[in-house]
């Protein structure tokens, strides 16, 4: 072999070592009896495996709870984007509408606004509709997104105009064409969308923090951070606690890396 | 005609939307910044003075602010090169021709972009440990004291930016590694019939063919650290000595630990426009180097 293959073959290793360290070291602490990782040397391995820091936190700690939370939020948010934005980012690719263009540069423009700027008016708001510590209030400013939008019109853009001509021509509705002859064809960014949707309502952190302020509410995120200060010693329970937040998103993401990676590469392009 | 109505009533359910719960909630929080929005206010609006820039005002003679200014620009100044830097070595490597098993070390070096902050955030609190952690463990063997990494003020940022490049990274190695891929092999065969070596081509094709990508991901990577918030609430709760405390955390603060919803817009404002002017700036010195 030769050494420039040995080197950035060892570089590679030594790379993955020190990005899954933290990750294995996290599910080796979760299942050590208490106390055990609070010893010097820090023990890799646990000495005798145990689970009863998970039956802690479902047990004392309501983690089932939090867990049912985080997903009916990311599952809702992610039903009502994936359709908003859909519908919208199909029109403004394929159907002719007042003001289509000009619509379309605001909504670009604004992707320089962060999101924070808005979050204080939007609790306001959320509070006066009634909606706070109510999942409809978590999943306010995830329902339709400028980001989503342009990722589906980017991919509808491609569309053939005949299809659709045609399905006109045999008197379809535009609605029955959108349901039966372009979702089909967009399936691909609508996983892509789904995705991206769904681990970014799970890991949010900011908002749900705000606007839950009932705990039997919480998200798993909310929940841990409220754990993590009250139990600041007991690391094996709270690497229990970050297993379940994040083994979830980390195995959705296996399983549809190539939709999720999509979406990151048609994001980058535009800027 | 029936297509200009077909047209508008599907767009116009996420347009609503982003009106109610985004371009409204900008302009209102513009609004909200020159007033004295507080608990009352938000029981009955008749509670609501305007005070002018009375909040602005207040806020610059505020130490605490400059503080988390400081810190927040510190974050961003360590970690926007290093994040760059990390994902422009991963890039390099999983792309290089000799690499075995890219995918597999690609998906590896992304895995941490998916994973929940506030639960890597614990995990690495764990791992910075004084006397448990494992980093000081493996530093001990190199003959180095333990650090009190979340109890120094001097270390508790470099900690927190460890952790983020760790944590983001993956997601301009994935940018970058497509902008490799696209750079077409015939430039690295010219340089190389003139005689170029590695670094030459590094430095004389890679680079520049990079830089437009390098540009965009150091605007993204910019914007998103100034929004520093998860890892000292979870981390440090922005100690020691305020040492960790970034803007979004001080908003947080006067927001929804004081109430001081109006004084809070103004601080989302500020960091708006500081965001807003970095890029700016970001982009004409780009523009200007293109042009070189």
């Amino acid at each position: 072999m030769k050494r420039s293959t040995i080197l950035v073959n060892t570089a590679l290793v030594v790379g993955a070592i020190m990005v899954l360290f933290p990750l294995v070291w996290m599910v080796s602490v979760s299942f050590m009896p208490r106390g055990v990782a609070s010893t010097y040397p820090p023990p890799f391995l646990p000495p005798e495996p145990t689970l009863d820091n998970y039956r802690e936190l479902f047990t004392r700690h309501a983690a089932g709870r939090y867990m049912l939370n985080s997903t009916i939020v990311a599952a809702l948010a992610t039903a009502i984007a994936v359709v908003l934005n859909t519908m919208a980012g199909y029109a403004f690719a394929k159907l002719r509408f007042v003001g289509r263009e000009r619509v379309f540069q605001l909504l670009l423009g604004a992707l320089v606004i962060p999101g924070q700027v808005t979050m204080i008016p939007l609790f306001a708001i959320v509070k006066s509709l009634g909606l706070v510590s109510t999942y409809g209030g978590v999943i306010i400013p995830t329902m339709a997104s400028v980001f989503g939008i342009f990722l589906v019109r980017q991919y509808a853009l491609s569309l053939p105009d005949e299809l659709l001509e045609a399905a006109r021509i045999d008197g379809a509705s535009e609605w029955r064409i959108f349901r039966s002859v372009v979702v089909p064809l967009l399936k691909p960014i609508l996983i892509t969308l789904g995705i991206l949707t769904f681990l970014a309502t799970w890991n949010d952190f900011m908002w749900p923090l705000i606007v839950l302020t009932e705990q039997k509410l919480h998200t798993l995120p909310v929940a841990l951070a409220g754990l993590s200060r009250e139990h600041v010693q007991d690391n094996e329970l709270m690497m229990a606690g970050a297993v379940i937040t994040i083994v979830p998103v980390l195995v959705l993401f296996l399983a549809l890396q190539r939709y999720y990676i999509a979406g990151i590469l048609a994001g980058s392009v535009k800027g | 005609m029936r297509r200009t109505a077909a047209g508008l009533w599907f767009v116009a359910p996420a347009l609503i939307v982003l009106a109610a719960f985004f371009f409204i909630p900008v302009l209102a929080a513009l609004a909200m910044s020159l007033t004295d929005f507080d608990l009352y206010a938000l029981d009955d609006l008749a509670n609501l003075r305007f005070i002018g820039l009375a909040n602005y005002w207040q806020l610059l003679h505020d130490a605490l602010f400059w503080k988390t200014l400081g810190n927040t620009f510190y974050f961003v100044v360590l970690g926007v090169p290093l994040s760059i830097g990390a994902s422009l070595a991963a890039a390099l490597l999983v792309n290089s021709k000799v690499a075995r098993f890219r995918n597999v070390f690609r998906t590896i070096y992304f895995a941490p972009v998916v994973t929940t902050l506030v639960a890597v955030a614990v995990v690495w609190r764990y791992i910075f440990h004084t006397r448990y952690g494992f980093l000081n463990y493996g530093l001990g063997f190199f003959g180095i004291h333990p650090i009190d990494w979340m109890g120094n003020p001097h270390w508790a940022m470099p900690a927190i930016v460890v952790m983020a490049v760790w944590k983001n990274f993956g997601y301009n190695m994935i940018i970058l590694l497509a902008a490799l891929q696209s750079i077409p092999d015939d430039l690295y065969e010219a340089a190389r019939i003139d005689g170029a070596s590695y670094w030459q081509q590094f430095r004389h094709v890679t680079l520049p063919s990079l830089q437009p990508v390098l540009m965009l991901v150091s605007i993204l990577t910019m914007a998103g650290y100034f929004q520093l918030f998860a890892e000292p609430y979870v981390m440090t709760e922005g100690g020691p000595l305020e040492s960790t405390k970034s803007v979004l955390f001080y908003m947080y603060d006067e927001g929804f630990k004081w109430w001081s919803l109006g004084r809070a817009s103004a601080v989302a404002f500020i960091l708006f426009v500081i965001i807003f002017c970095v890029t700016l700036v970001q982009l004409r010195l780009g523009r200007r180097e293109a042009a070189a």
